[in-house]
């Protein structure tokens, strides 16, 4: 009995240390977004750092639930937007309170490094900083609708038919601006927020006759758009830059209620093995030759200082024919979701999608 | 004088299959109330001429006609034609009762009139009461019984059985030989059997056709197969003969002389066909034909004699043969008569045997 | 040797037994124990049956929980009277070359991704794609035409992804059907529809049973296909799971979606096999 046990003990530890090591200081596993990680930046990284990246992409809501199925395990960094650390935080502990002082501050804008360690900070312990950050708004096919200016007007007669958006939480968010209320202010409290919902519920489904289809991947919409068969739809500001290269009728346009501004980040998760990778790669990409690699790729601005001296004229050009500067401050940042907001949302788009 | 109209008539049936031709123009009548078989090899064609009857396979050339009329228009879902499969294909989805009813149903036959001709085809094989059994639930025997049923509720102007013995152990074949005629008997319809098994064809057929390669070798009752077979191939499939080739060395009329390969001088008959002298010729002389003596002087009316020795003793009970072996090397197979006589004969004993020459049948041998 | 014997069964059985237990089992005891949690506040849980109240008295959920239902059973019914000619030809009157190509071109869809697979159909079917270009060069259609985004259209799919698993255990049973047992049933007097229904549908029971089975389950847990060809109206219970674990956050409730989906299909099969009088031993074995 006694050696069986000591046996036992024996292999638990061998097999502990056998799944130990693959995941060694040297390889950091990126959980991130697509265009976030270069193939020519994480080379140079290699080179530098002799560390090795091995990158995994994904989305918001999938990489949080990778992260709570495994309690914060599986990767050394991710991304999630800054919107949904500590919500997630406070129910699911999936992340490692950041050590500021491995974090070079001098590389990022200042602002935005300060209101997204406001934005991440839980008990007092800062869990996020800036990287990547850029706009949902409305992609349009000038030519063909040329009336829609917010989101709302993707309900009128003139696009019926040619319309689409996500059943995602954005859309909830855009449509309630749009009719003049501050979902963002109601979000602490429910029975306000809940009595938003039920009227941004009421005008999706009146709205549903008009929309072909709600796009759920980004090719999927660009191949909507660019066949044509949708003329506006609700998306991502680089979705209508990377439009506007094979069609100049197609383009972002910041809705006048306000585009909804995002700021991707970097977040270390609570299972992390390569924490020294993991600021090595933080203060890699933050320096404002790389970020401008980094704008190049995934089409959105970062965080970096005096970045944008090293992108391109091109990308700079699109950049503010879609932001004048009336547009440019009128931009809604996503404050924290608090803890249990999805529910509520959720129940809202299952029954617009339920309507008939 | 009216000769009754036959049941079945095919004639001049031909098939080809692309450039092979597997039945070749082959013509036969069946008389109604008759049992006739096709008897021959494996690929000879007579399960073509099966399924052509039954109407699964359209023939290249020629008619089929029953009772004087021609079916070739006829679907095989309308023909007064039923067969009993090789392995039977009784419906394993539907019990006793239901299968043998199906053809009725198919009819549109009343409920309760059916169920009364089922019980009444049940009685007629001697298996009363099984009708709510499952079909794997029944012997060999009995399913063949039921198979046979299934098809004669429908009281068909002809019933095919398409080698329905093959898949039964000897014993049981032995029975269902004897119980196959005495149902043909009590039902009264013309069967046309095949079969490769010569027993089966000769125990219960009014008549024979042998076939071979695709054509009828000889048609006749089963003792003209056995005792006057008109070709080489007859002689040898049915019935079992020890066989000699030879030159013909003298001819009177039908009587021959043939001196074997061997060295052997046989006497011969050949009713019918021409053999000169100095032809090749082949000699067949069946076992049971010979008679074994240990003193030559009990086969002095014999004209053909040849001493030997006792090689092999084949002991079968009836069908006991001994291998004799002549001066030659020579090998010939005898019947062993079971009277007694020979019951202390052993390896190497010397003995003689002999025959009339009308018991040795010569057929010229092809030339290549 | 008895002892020997003892220890190569448990060699042989351990595989198995791992494979249930670690992938079967245990995360379907996990599931359950989730299903049973509901969230009273921040990082606080109790046990109860909250999720399934939920489930039950939100009218959405099982209006999705039926029609997903429904919709499965038609795709099972249209891949069933498509499969079995096709099965039909290819066991009984398909021989040598033609069968093997026929068998293999039933093959060839699951040769790529069922993404793939799946955008393939919306090539074909949307506004500015193929039929929709053929048809109008055709003069059969003024304008484009719209066949993506409706449930036609994910029929379709699902009927498409679906059709090798009916086809396989058709051609299994017809195949074991003796030839000579269909001639008989011709030789009798039957025609081709009585044989089809007295013969040839009751031998192939098992095969219709455990092919519906498969399918019918393929269907209920199908995720891509209503997703991408079922458009805006498109609900499918699937999605609701997917949400509620990955968008929603609400694991406790996605677990209870589950386990509703487990008993609906649980009590669909059984109910079936009921019906057609066949035992699962049977058709699977």
């Amino acid at each position: 009995m006694k050696t069986s046990a000591f046996t036992l003990k024996l292999t638990a530890s061998a097999l502990a240390l056998g799944l130990a090591a693959p995941a060694s200081a040297d390889t950091l596993r990126l959980l991130t977004w697509g265009g976030y990680a270069p193939e020519n930046v994480i080379e140079m990284f290699e080179a530098e750092t002799g560390h090795t990246v091995e990158v995994t992409t994904s989305n918001n809501e999938e990489m949080i639930a990778k992260l709570r199925a495994t309690g914060g395990g599986g990767f050394d960094l991710a991304q999630p937007s800054q919107d949904r650390i500590a919500g997630p935080q406070e129910e699911f502990g999936i992340y490692k309170p950041m050590d500021l002082s491995k974090i070079d501050a001098a590389l990022f804008i200042p602002s935005m490094l300060e209101a997204t360690k406001a934005n991440t900070t839980v008990g007092g312990d800062v869990y996020g900083v800036p990287h990547v950050w850029g706009t949902d708004g409305l992609v349009l096919n000038t030519a063909q609708a040329a009336d829609v200016k917010d989101y709302t007007d993707l309900c009128s007669d003139a696009v019926a038919g040619k319309v689409s958006y996500r059943m995602r939480r954005p859309t909830l968010i855009g449509f309630a601006f749009s009719m003049g209320m501050d979902p963002f202010a109601a979000y602490a409290d429910e029975a306000a927020y809940t009595e938003i919902l039920s009227k941004v519920e009421e005008a999706l489904i009146a709205c549903k006759p008009n929309v072909k289809t709600y796009w759920s991947g980004g090719d999927e919409l660009m191949g909507l758009v660019r066949s044509g068969e949708v003329v506006a739809a609700m998306a991502w500001d680089t979705g209508g830059w990377k439009l506007n290269e094979d069609n100049p009728d197609v383009t972002f346009v910041a809705p006048t209620s306000g585009a909804l501004g995002w700021i991707d980040t970097f977040v270390i998760p609570a299972k992390g093995q390569a924490d020294d990778a993991a600021y090595a790669w933080i203060n890699f990409v933050m320096k404002p030759e790389i970020a401008a690699m980094i704008t190049e790729s995934a089409g959105n601005f970062t965080a970096s200082k005096g970045a944008d001296e090293f992108v391109s004229d091109a990308l700079k050009a699109k950049y503010q024919a879609s932001f004048p500067q009336e547009a440019v401050d009128n931009i809604k940042w996503y404050p924290p979701v608090p803890a249990g907001l999805e529910a509520l949302e959720g129940a809202v788009l299952d029954r617009v999608q339920a309507a008939r | 004088m009216t000769t009754p109209m036959p049941d079945l008539e095919c004639d001049a049936l031909t098939k080809r299959f692309g450039s092979a031709t597997a039945v070749d123009n082959v013509s036969f009548t069946v008389p109604a109330g008759s049992f006739f078989s096709i008897l021959g090899p494996s690929g000879c064609g007579k399960t073509t001429i099966m399924r052509m009857i039954a109407g699964f396979l359209e023939p290249s050339s020629g008619d089929i006609r029953i009772k004087g009329r021609s079916v070739l228009d006829v679907p095989p879902n309308k023909r007064p034609v039923n067969m009993v499969f090789q392995h039977l294909a009784l419906f394993p989805m539907m019990n006793i009762a239901d299968n043998i009813g199906y053809g009725l149903r198919r009819k549109g036959m009343a409920k309760a009139e059916i169920a009364r001709k089922v019980d009444e085809a049940l009685d007629r094989i001697g298996l009363p009461g099984i009708g709510a059994r499952q079909v794997d639930e029944l012997s060999g025997g009995q399913k063949q019984r039921v198979a046979i049923a299934r098809c004669m509720v429908l009281e068909p102007d002809v019933l095919l059985l398409d080698e329905p013995l093959g898949a039964l152990d000897l014993k049981l074949r032995e029975h269902m030989k004897v119980e196959l005629k005495a149902l043909q008997a009590a039902f009264d319809t013309t069967f046309v059997y095949i079969t490769h098994d010569q027993s089966e064809a000769l125990v219960m057929s009014d008549r024979i056709a042998v076939m071979n390669a695709g054509r009828f070798e000889q048609m006749g009752t089963a003792r003209d197969l056995y005792y006057r077979p008109q070709t080489a191939f007859v002689a040898g499939f049915v019935g079992d003969a020890n066989r000699w080739q030879g030159r013909v060395t003298r001819a009177e009329g039908e009587a021959l002389e043939v001196k074997t390969d061997g060295g052997l001088i046989l006497r011969a008959i050949s009713p019918g066909r021409k053999l000169p002298v100095g032809d090749r010729a082949e000699v067949f002389v069946r076992p049971e034909a010979i008679r074994l003596a240990e003193d030559s002087a009990q086969l002095s009316h014999f004209d053909t004699q040849i001493s030997g020795h006792v090689a092999t003793i084949l002991f079968n009970g009836a069908a006991s043969r001994v291998i004799v072996m002549d001066a030659t090397g020579a090998e010939i197979e005898v019947a062993l008569p079971q009277s007694g006589e020979f019951a202390h004969l052993t390896r190497g004993a010397g003995v003689h045997i002999g025959w009339s020459g009308d018991q040795g049948n010569a057929f010229a041998v092809a030339r290549p | 040797m008895r002892a020997g014997q003892k220890l190569g069964l448990i060699l042989l059985l351990t595989p198995l037994l791992l494979w249930l237990s670690l992938l079967i089992i245990i995360p379907h005891i996990d599931l359950f124990l989730l299903s049973l949690r509901e969230r009273v506040g921040v990082r606080q849980y109790e046990t109860g049956l909250a999720n399934y109240t939920t489930i039950l008295t939100e009218p959405l959920y099982m209006v999705t929980f039926a029609r997903t239902a429904m919709m499965s059973i038609l795709a099972t019914v249209l891949t069933l009277l498509i499969a079995f000619p096709v099965s039909y030809y290819i066991a009984k009157m398909a021989r040598g070359r033609a069968r093997s190509v026929l068998f293999l071109m039933c093959l060839v869809p699951f040769w790529v991704s069922e993404l793939v697979r799946t955008f393939g159909w919306m090539i074909l079917l949307r506004e500015s794609g193929v039929i929709s270009g053929l048809l109008q060069w055709a003069g059969l259609a003024a304008g484009p035409v719209e066949m993506l985004y409706n449930d036609a259209a994910m029929m379709v799919g699902l009927v498409y992804t679906s059709m090798l698993f009916m086809v396989v255990p058709l051609v299994t049973t017809l195949d074991s059907l003796d030839d000579a047992v269909i001639e008989a049933g011709y030789d009798l007097g039957g025609s081709g529809p009585s044989i089809l229904r007295e013969i040839v549908i009751p031998h192939a029971m098992p095969g219709i049973v455990s092919g519906s089975i498969v399918v019918f389950m393929l269907s209920l847990g199908n995720y891509l296909t209503p997703t991408m060809l079922g458009g805006k109206d498109s609900l499918w219970f699937t999605q609701m799971i997917y949400s509620q674990f990955i968008v929603r956050f609400n694991w406790e409730l996605g677990a209870a979606f589950g386990f509703m989906l487990l008993i609906l299909s649980s009590l669909i099969v059984w109910a079936v096999l009921r019906l057609t009088g066949q035992t699962l031993e049977k058709t699977m074995g």
